[in-house]
C-alpha cells in the first residue's frame, strides 16, 4: 500500500476540505441570522422573523453535517499524527481544548434554544440565542484558526528538554499576528459564502415567481452583503495574507506565482502554465513589477524565485500551488464583479427584472466554495515540507504503529460515508428550499 | 500540577459519560420503550436538546488529554486504531441519525434512522467500556512509548491481547447495561404515559443486571490487574469514590421505590460518577499500563506536558469548566419538566 504518511496526508485533506463545507456556510449564516433577528426586532416585521427562520433550518442541517465531520478531525491528531501530538501538544492541545470547552458547548446548546426556543423565549431571548450562536461558531473559528496558524507561523514557545515543544508565552500563542490576518480573511470568507448562497435562493425563486417578499428580501440582503464582504475579503485581507506569506514563508509565495527566477521590479502572472521540470512558466501574460508593489510595497522590492532556495524546502506541489492561487484570486475578482453590478441594478430599483444577472446570481454560490476551497489548499501545500514551518517538517509527523494498510482502509471509509452524506444532506435541503419560508411560526 | 491534570481529564471524561450516558441509554432502549412514531418522537424529543452538547463533552475531554497529556493521547489513539476509528464511526452514525429522522415524515425513512439510532447506541458503550477495560488490563507498551493492537486474537489475556478479549468485553458489557440502566431513569423522569411506564418497568430489572456486571467485572478486575485492589486499598479517593457510587446506588433503589425518578436519575449520575472516580484512583498515576514491562507505563508524571503549559491550561480551565457546566444546568433548567411529544413540524 505504499508510504503510510501518503494516506496520512490523503485523509486529513480530504476530511478537513470536507468538513470546511459547512463551518464555511454555518459561520456566515450566524452572522446574517442575527443581521435578520436584529432588523426584526427593530421594525417589528415579520418577514424579518420569517426569513430568519428558514435559514436557522438551513443552518441545523448544515451544523449536524458539520459536528460530524469536525469530530474525526479531532481524533486524527492522535491516530494518524501521533509524532506531531507528541511534540507539540503542550502547545496546540491548549486551543484545541479551548475551542472545545468555550466555543463548541456555546454553540450545541443555544442552538437548541433557537430551533426550539421561538415560543417559549421573548423576542429578545430569541435574539440573544442567535448572538450566542453567532458567538461560538466565530469563537471556534478563531480557536482553530489560531492552531493553524501557529502551523504557518510558531509563535510563543520554546523548545523543551525531552526534544518536544512547549509554551514560553501563552499571550504571544494565542495573539499570533498570522492569525489575526488569517481570521479576518477566513470570517469573512464565510460572510461571502453565505451571502452568495442567500442570494442565489433570492435569485431562484424571484426566477420561479414564488414567495415574492422573501424573494426580495434575501436578494437584497444577499447581494449588499455579498458586495461588501467579497471587496474586505480581497482587500485588505487577502492582500494582508500575501504580505504575511511574502515575509515568511517567501519560497511559498515563489511557488504560488510560478516564479524560479529572482529580481526586483517582479511581474504579477495573470495566466501561464508553470513548468517545474523546466523551471519556467509557459506563456506567461504578466502585469510588469505589481507582485513587487503586492508583496513589498514598492515597486523596485526583490522577489525571490524558487531557484533562490535549495530544492528540499521546496513546497512539494508546486502546480497546485499555483493553480489554486490564481483560482483563488481569479474567483475573488469575478465575485466582486458579479456582486458590484447586482448592487448597482439594485440600486436602480432593476434587478428583480434583469434575467440573466438573476441566472448569474443563481448559479454563482459554488464560487464562493471553490475559492475557499483552493484557498485552504495554498496554505496547507505551501506549507510543506513543514507541518509546522521551520520547525518540524511533515515526514516526522505520522504515527509510527499505524500502517498504510489501515490508514487507506480507513480513508476508502470516509469516501464512503461522506458520499452518503452528501446524498442525505442535498436531499434535505433541497427539500427544505421546495418547502421554502413559512410565514407563520411554525 | 500532574495530579492535578490527571484528575482535570478524569472528571472531565466522568462528566462526559455521564451527560452522553443518558442519551445512548436512551438510543439503546427506544425501540423498546416506544413503539409508535409519536412516542419515539418523545423520546427524542427527551434528548434532543441536549445530546450534542453532551458529545461535545467528550471533544473538550479529549482535548484536555491532548495539552496535558500529549503523549498517552498520541499513544492510545495511534495504538487503537481501528477500534478508535470504529468508535468515530458509530458516533457519526449516531449525529445523523437523531438529526435527520424528523425532517422527513416517511415511516421507513423513520424506521431506518430509529435502527441506525438503537445499533450505534448500542455499540458506543461497549466500545467505551472495553476502552476502559484495555486501561486497566494493559496494553503492549515498548521503550518507544507506542504499540500498536488489533481488534482482536484469542480473546484470551497475554503480553499481545488484542483490544477485545473476555475481560474487555466484560467491562463493555458492564457499560452497556449501566449506560442502558442511566438512560432508562432519564426517560422514566422526563416522560409520561406509555414510554414512562415502560421504561419504569426496565429500570428495575436493568439495576438488578448492573449489579450482577459490576459484581462479576470487579472481581474479573482484580484477577486481572491485582494492583487494582492494593491500591484500592491504600488510596483514600479510592475509598471516598466507593461510598460516592454506594451512596448513588441506595439513592437509585430508593428513588425507584418511591416513585422519585428525578431522584433516582441524580443517584445513577452519582454512580456512574463514582465508579470512574474509583477507577481513576486506583490506576492512579499510571495512565497507560505496559503488558511488557512496568518500566514503560505511561503515567501522569512521566508522559505530562511541561509545567508552564498545564499553568496556562489551568488558568483558562479554570475559567471554562464553571461556565460549561453552567450551559448545562441552564439547559436543564429551560427544559425543565416533561417532553410532550413535539407536533409535525415543530420547532423547525
Ligand atoms: C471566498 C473565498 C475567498 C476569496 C474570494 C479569496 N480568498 Fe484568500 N483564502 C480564503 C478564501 C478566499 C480562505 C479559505 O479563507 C483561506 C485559506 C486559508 C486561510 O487562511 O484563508 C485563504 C487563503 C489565502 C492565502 C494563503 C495564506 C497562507 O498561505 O496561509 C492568501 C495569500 C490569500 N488567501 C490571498 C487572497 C487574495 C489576494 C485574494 C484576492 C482576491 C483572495 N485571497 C480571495
Ligand atoms: C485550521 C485548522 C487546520 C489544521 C490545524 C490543519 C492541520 C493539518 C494537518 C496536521 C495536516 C497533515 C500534515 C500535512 O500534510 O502537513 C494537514 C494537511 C492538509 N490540510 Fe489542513 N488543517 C486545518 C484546516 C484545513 C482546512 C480547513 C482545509 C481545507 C479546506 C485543509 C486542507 C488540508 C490539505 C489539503 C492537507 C494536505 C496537504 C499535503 O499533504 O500536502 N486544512 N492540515
Ligand atoms: C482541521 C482542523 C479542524 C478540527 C480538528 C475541527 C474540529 C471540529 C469538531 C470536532 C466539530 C464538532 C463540534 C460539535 O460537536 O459541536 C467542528 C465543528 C465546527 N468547526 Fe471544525 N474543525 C477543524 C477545522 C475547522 C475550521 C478551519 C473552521 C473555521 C475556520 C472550523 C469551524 C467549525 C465550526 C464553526 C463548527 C460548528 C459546526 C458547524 O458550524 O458546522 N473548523 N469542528
Amino acid at each position: 500500500m505504499g508510504d503510510p504518511l501518503f494516506w496520512h496526508r490523503l485523509q486529513f485533506g480530504f476530511t478537513a476540505t470536507y468538513h470546511y463545507l459547512f463551518p464555511q456556510l454555518t459561520m456566515g449564516l450566524a452572522f446574517i441570522i442575527v443581521l435578520l433577528k436584529a432588523l426584526g426586532l427593530r421594525s417589528g416585521e415579520g418577514r424579518y422573523n420569517d426569513a430568519a427562520r428558514f435559514w436557522i433550518r438551513i443552518f441545523g442541517i448544515n451544523f449536524a453535517v458539520g459536528v460530524v465531520t469536525g469530530i474525526p478531525l479531532e481524533f486524527q491528531f492522535g491516530t494518524n499524527w501521533s509524532s506531531f501530538s507528541r511534540f507539540s501538544g503542550g502547545v496546540i492541545g491548549q486551543t484545541l481544548g479551548m475551542e472545545g470547552l468555550f466555543a463548541f458547548l456555546l454553540e450545541s446548546s443555544f442552538l437548541g434554544l433557537l430551533i426550539w426556543g421561538e415560543q417559549k423565549l421573548s423576542p429578545k431571548g430569541h435574539f440573544g440565542a442567535a448572538l450566542a450562536l453567532w458567538l461560538g461558531s466565530w469563537l471556534s473559528g478563531y480557536f482553530i484558526v489560531a492552531t493553524n496558524a501557529f502551523m504557518q507561523h510558531p509563535v510563543g514557545y520554546t523548545m523543551a528538554a525531552d526534544g518536544s515543544i512547549q509554551l514560553a508565552s501563552f499571550r504571544s500563542f494565542l495573539l499570533n499576528p498570522w492569525a489575526h490576518a488569517q481570521y479576518t480573511h477566513t470570517m469573512l470568507a464565510s460572510v461571502v459564502t453565505a451571502a452568495f448562497v442567500v442570494a442565489s435562493i433570492g435569485a431562484f425563486w424571484t426566477l420561479k415567481g414564488l414567495h415574492t417578499e422573501q424573494a426580495r428580501l434575501n436578494l437584497r440582503v444577499g447581494t449588499i452583503l455579498g458586495f461588501i464582504f467579497s471587496v474586505l475579503v480581497a482587500f485588505p485581507t487577502g492582500d494582508l495574507q500575501g504580505k504575511l506569506v511574502a515575509k515568511y514563508q517567501p519560497i511559498t509565495l515563489a511557488a504560488m506565482e510560478g516564479r524560479f527566477e529572482s529580481g526586483p521590479r517582479a511581474g504579477l502572472t495573470l495566466v501561464g502554465e508553470p513548468n517545474v521540470a523546466r523551471r519556467k512558466i509557459e506563456n506567461p501574460i504578466k502585469v510588469p513589477a505589481v507582485l513587487s508593489f503586492i508583496a513589498y510595497g514598492t515597486f523596485s522590492s526583490n522577489v525571490k524565485g524558487l531557484l533562490a532556495y535549495p530544492e528540499d524546502q521546496w513546497p512539494q506541489n508546486i502546480e497546485m500551488l499555483y493553480y489554486s492561487f490564481h483560482i483563488m484570486a481569479g474567483l475573488g475578482t469575478l465575485m466582486i464583479a458579479v456582486m458590484g453590478l447586482a448592487v448597482l441594478l439594485l440600486w436602480r430599483g432593476r434587478l428583480e427584472t434583469n434575467r440573466p444577472l438573476l441566472w448569474a446570481l443563481m448559479l454563482a454560490f459554488p464560487f464562493p466554495y471553490i475559492a475557499t476551497t483552493a484557498g485552504w489548499a495554498v496554505a496547507e501545500f505551501g506549507r510543506q515540507p513543514w507541518l509546522i514551518y521551520g520547525l518540524f517538517r511533515t515526514a516526522q509527523g505520522g504515527s509510527p504503529t499505524v500502517h498504510a494498510g489501515y490508514t487507506a482502509f480507513t480513508t476508502l471509509g470516509f469516501a464512503g460515508i461522506f458520499t452518503v452524506l452528501s446524498c442525505l444532506f442535498l436531499y434535505l435541503i433541497g427539500r427544505e428550499i421546495a418547502h421554502g419560508p413559512s410565514s407563520h411560526q411554525a | 500540577m500532574q495530579e492535578l491534570w490527571f484528575w482535570i481529564v478524569a472528571v472531565m471524561l466522568a462528566v462526559y459519560v455521564v451527560l452522553d450516558g443518558f442519551d445512548f441509554g436512551a438510543g439503546i432502549l427506544h425501540l423498546f420503550v416506544a413503539k409508535t412514531n409519536e412516542e419515539r418522537r418523545e423520546v427524542l424529543g427527551a434528548i434532543g436538546p441536549f445530546w450534542d452538547g453532551n458529545e461535545v463533552w467528550l471533544l473538550a475531554a479529549g482535548g484536555t488529554l491532548f495539552l496535558a497529556f500529549p503523549k498517552v493521547l498520541a499513544a492510545g489513539f495511534s495504538g487503537f486504531y481501528l477500534a478508535l476509528w470504529l468508535m468515530v464511526w458509530c458516533l457519526m452514525l449516531r449525529g445523523i441519525s437523531i438529526e435527520f429522522r424528523s425532517h422527513v415524515p416517511d415511516g421507513l425513512w423513520r424506521h431506518f434512522w430509529d435502527g441506525t439510532f438503537a445499533v450505534s447506541s448500542l455499540l458506543l458503550p461497549v466500545l467505551f467500556g472495553a476502552a476502559l477495560g484495555n486501561v486497566v488490563r494493559g496494553v503492549p507498551l515498548d521503550a518507544s512509548g507506542t504499540f500498536g493492537m488489533p481488534l482482536w486474537t484469542d480473546f484470551r489475556l497475554g503480553p499481545q491481547p488484542g483490544v477485545l478479549d473476555w475481560y474487555t468485553l466484560l467491562v463493555g458489557l458492564f457499560a452497556l447495561a449501566t449506560v442502558a440502566a442511566h438512560g432508562s431513569l432519564f426517560l422514566a423522569w422526563k416522560t409520561e404515559g406509555p414510554v414512562h411506564e415502560r421504561s419504569r418497568g426496565l429500570a428495575m430489572n436493568l439495576w438488578g443486571l448492573v449489579l450482577v456486571l459490576w459484581a462479576l467485572a470487579s472481581l474479573a478486575t482484580f484477577l486481572v490487574n491485582p494492583r487494582m485492589l492494593q491500591n484500592l486499598m491504600k488510596a483514600p479517593m479510592a475509598w471516598a469514590a466507593t461510598l460516592i457510587f454506594l451512596i448513588g446506588l441506595a439513592l437509585v433503589f430508593t428513588g425507584i421505590k418511591r416513585e422519585r425518578f428525578l431522584q433516582a436519575f441524580l443517584g445513577s449520575g452519582t454512580f456512574v460518577l463514582g465508579i470512574l472516580a474509583a477507577s481513576a484512583a486506583c490506576v492512579y498515576p499510571v495512565m497507560l499500563q505496559s503488558t511488557l514491562d512496568p518500566a514503560f507505563d505511561l503515567t501522569a508524571l512521566n508522559a505530562s506536558s511541561s509545567p508552564h503549559d498545564l499553568r496556562a491550561g489551568l488558568a483558562w480551565w479554570l475559567v471554562g469548566f464553571p461556565l460549561a457546566i453552567g450551559y448545562s444546568a441552564f439547559l436543564f433548567r429551560f427544559h425543565r419538566g416533561k417532553v410532550k411529544a413535539a407536533g409535525e413540524g415543530e420547532g423547525y
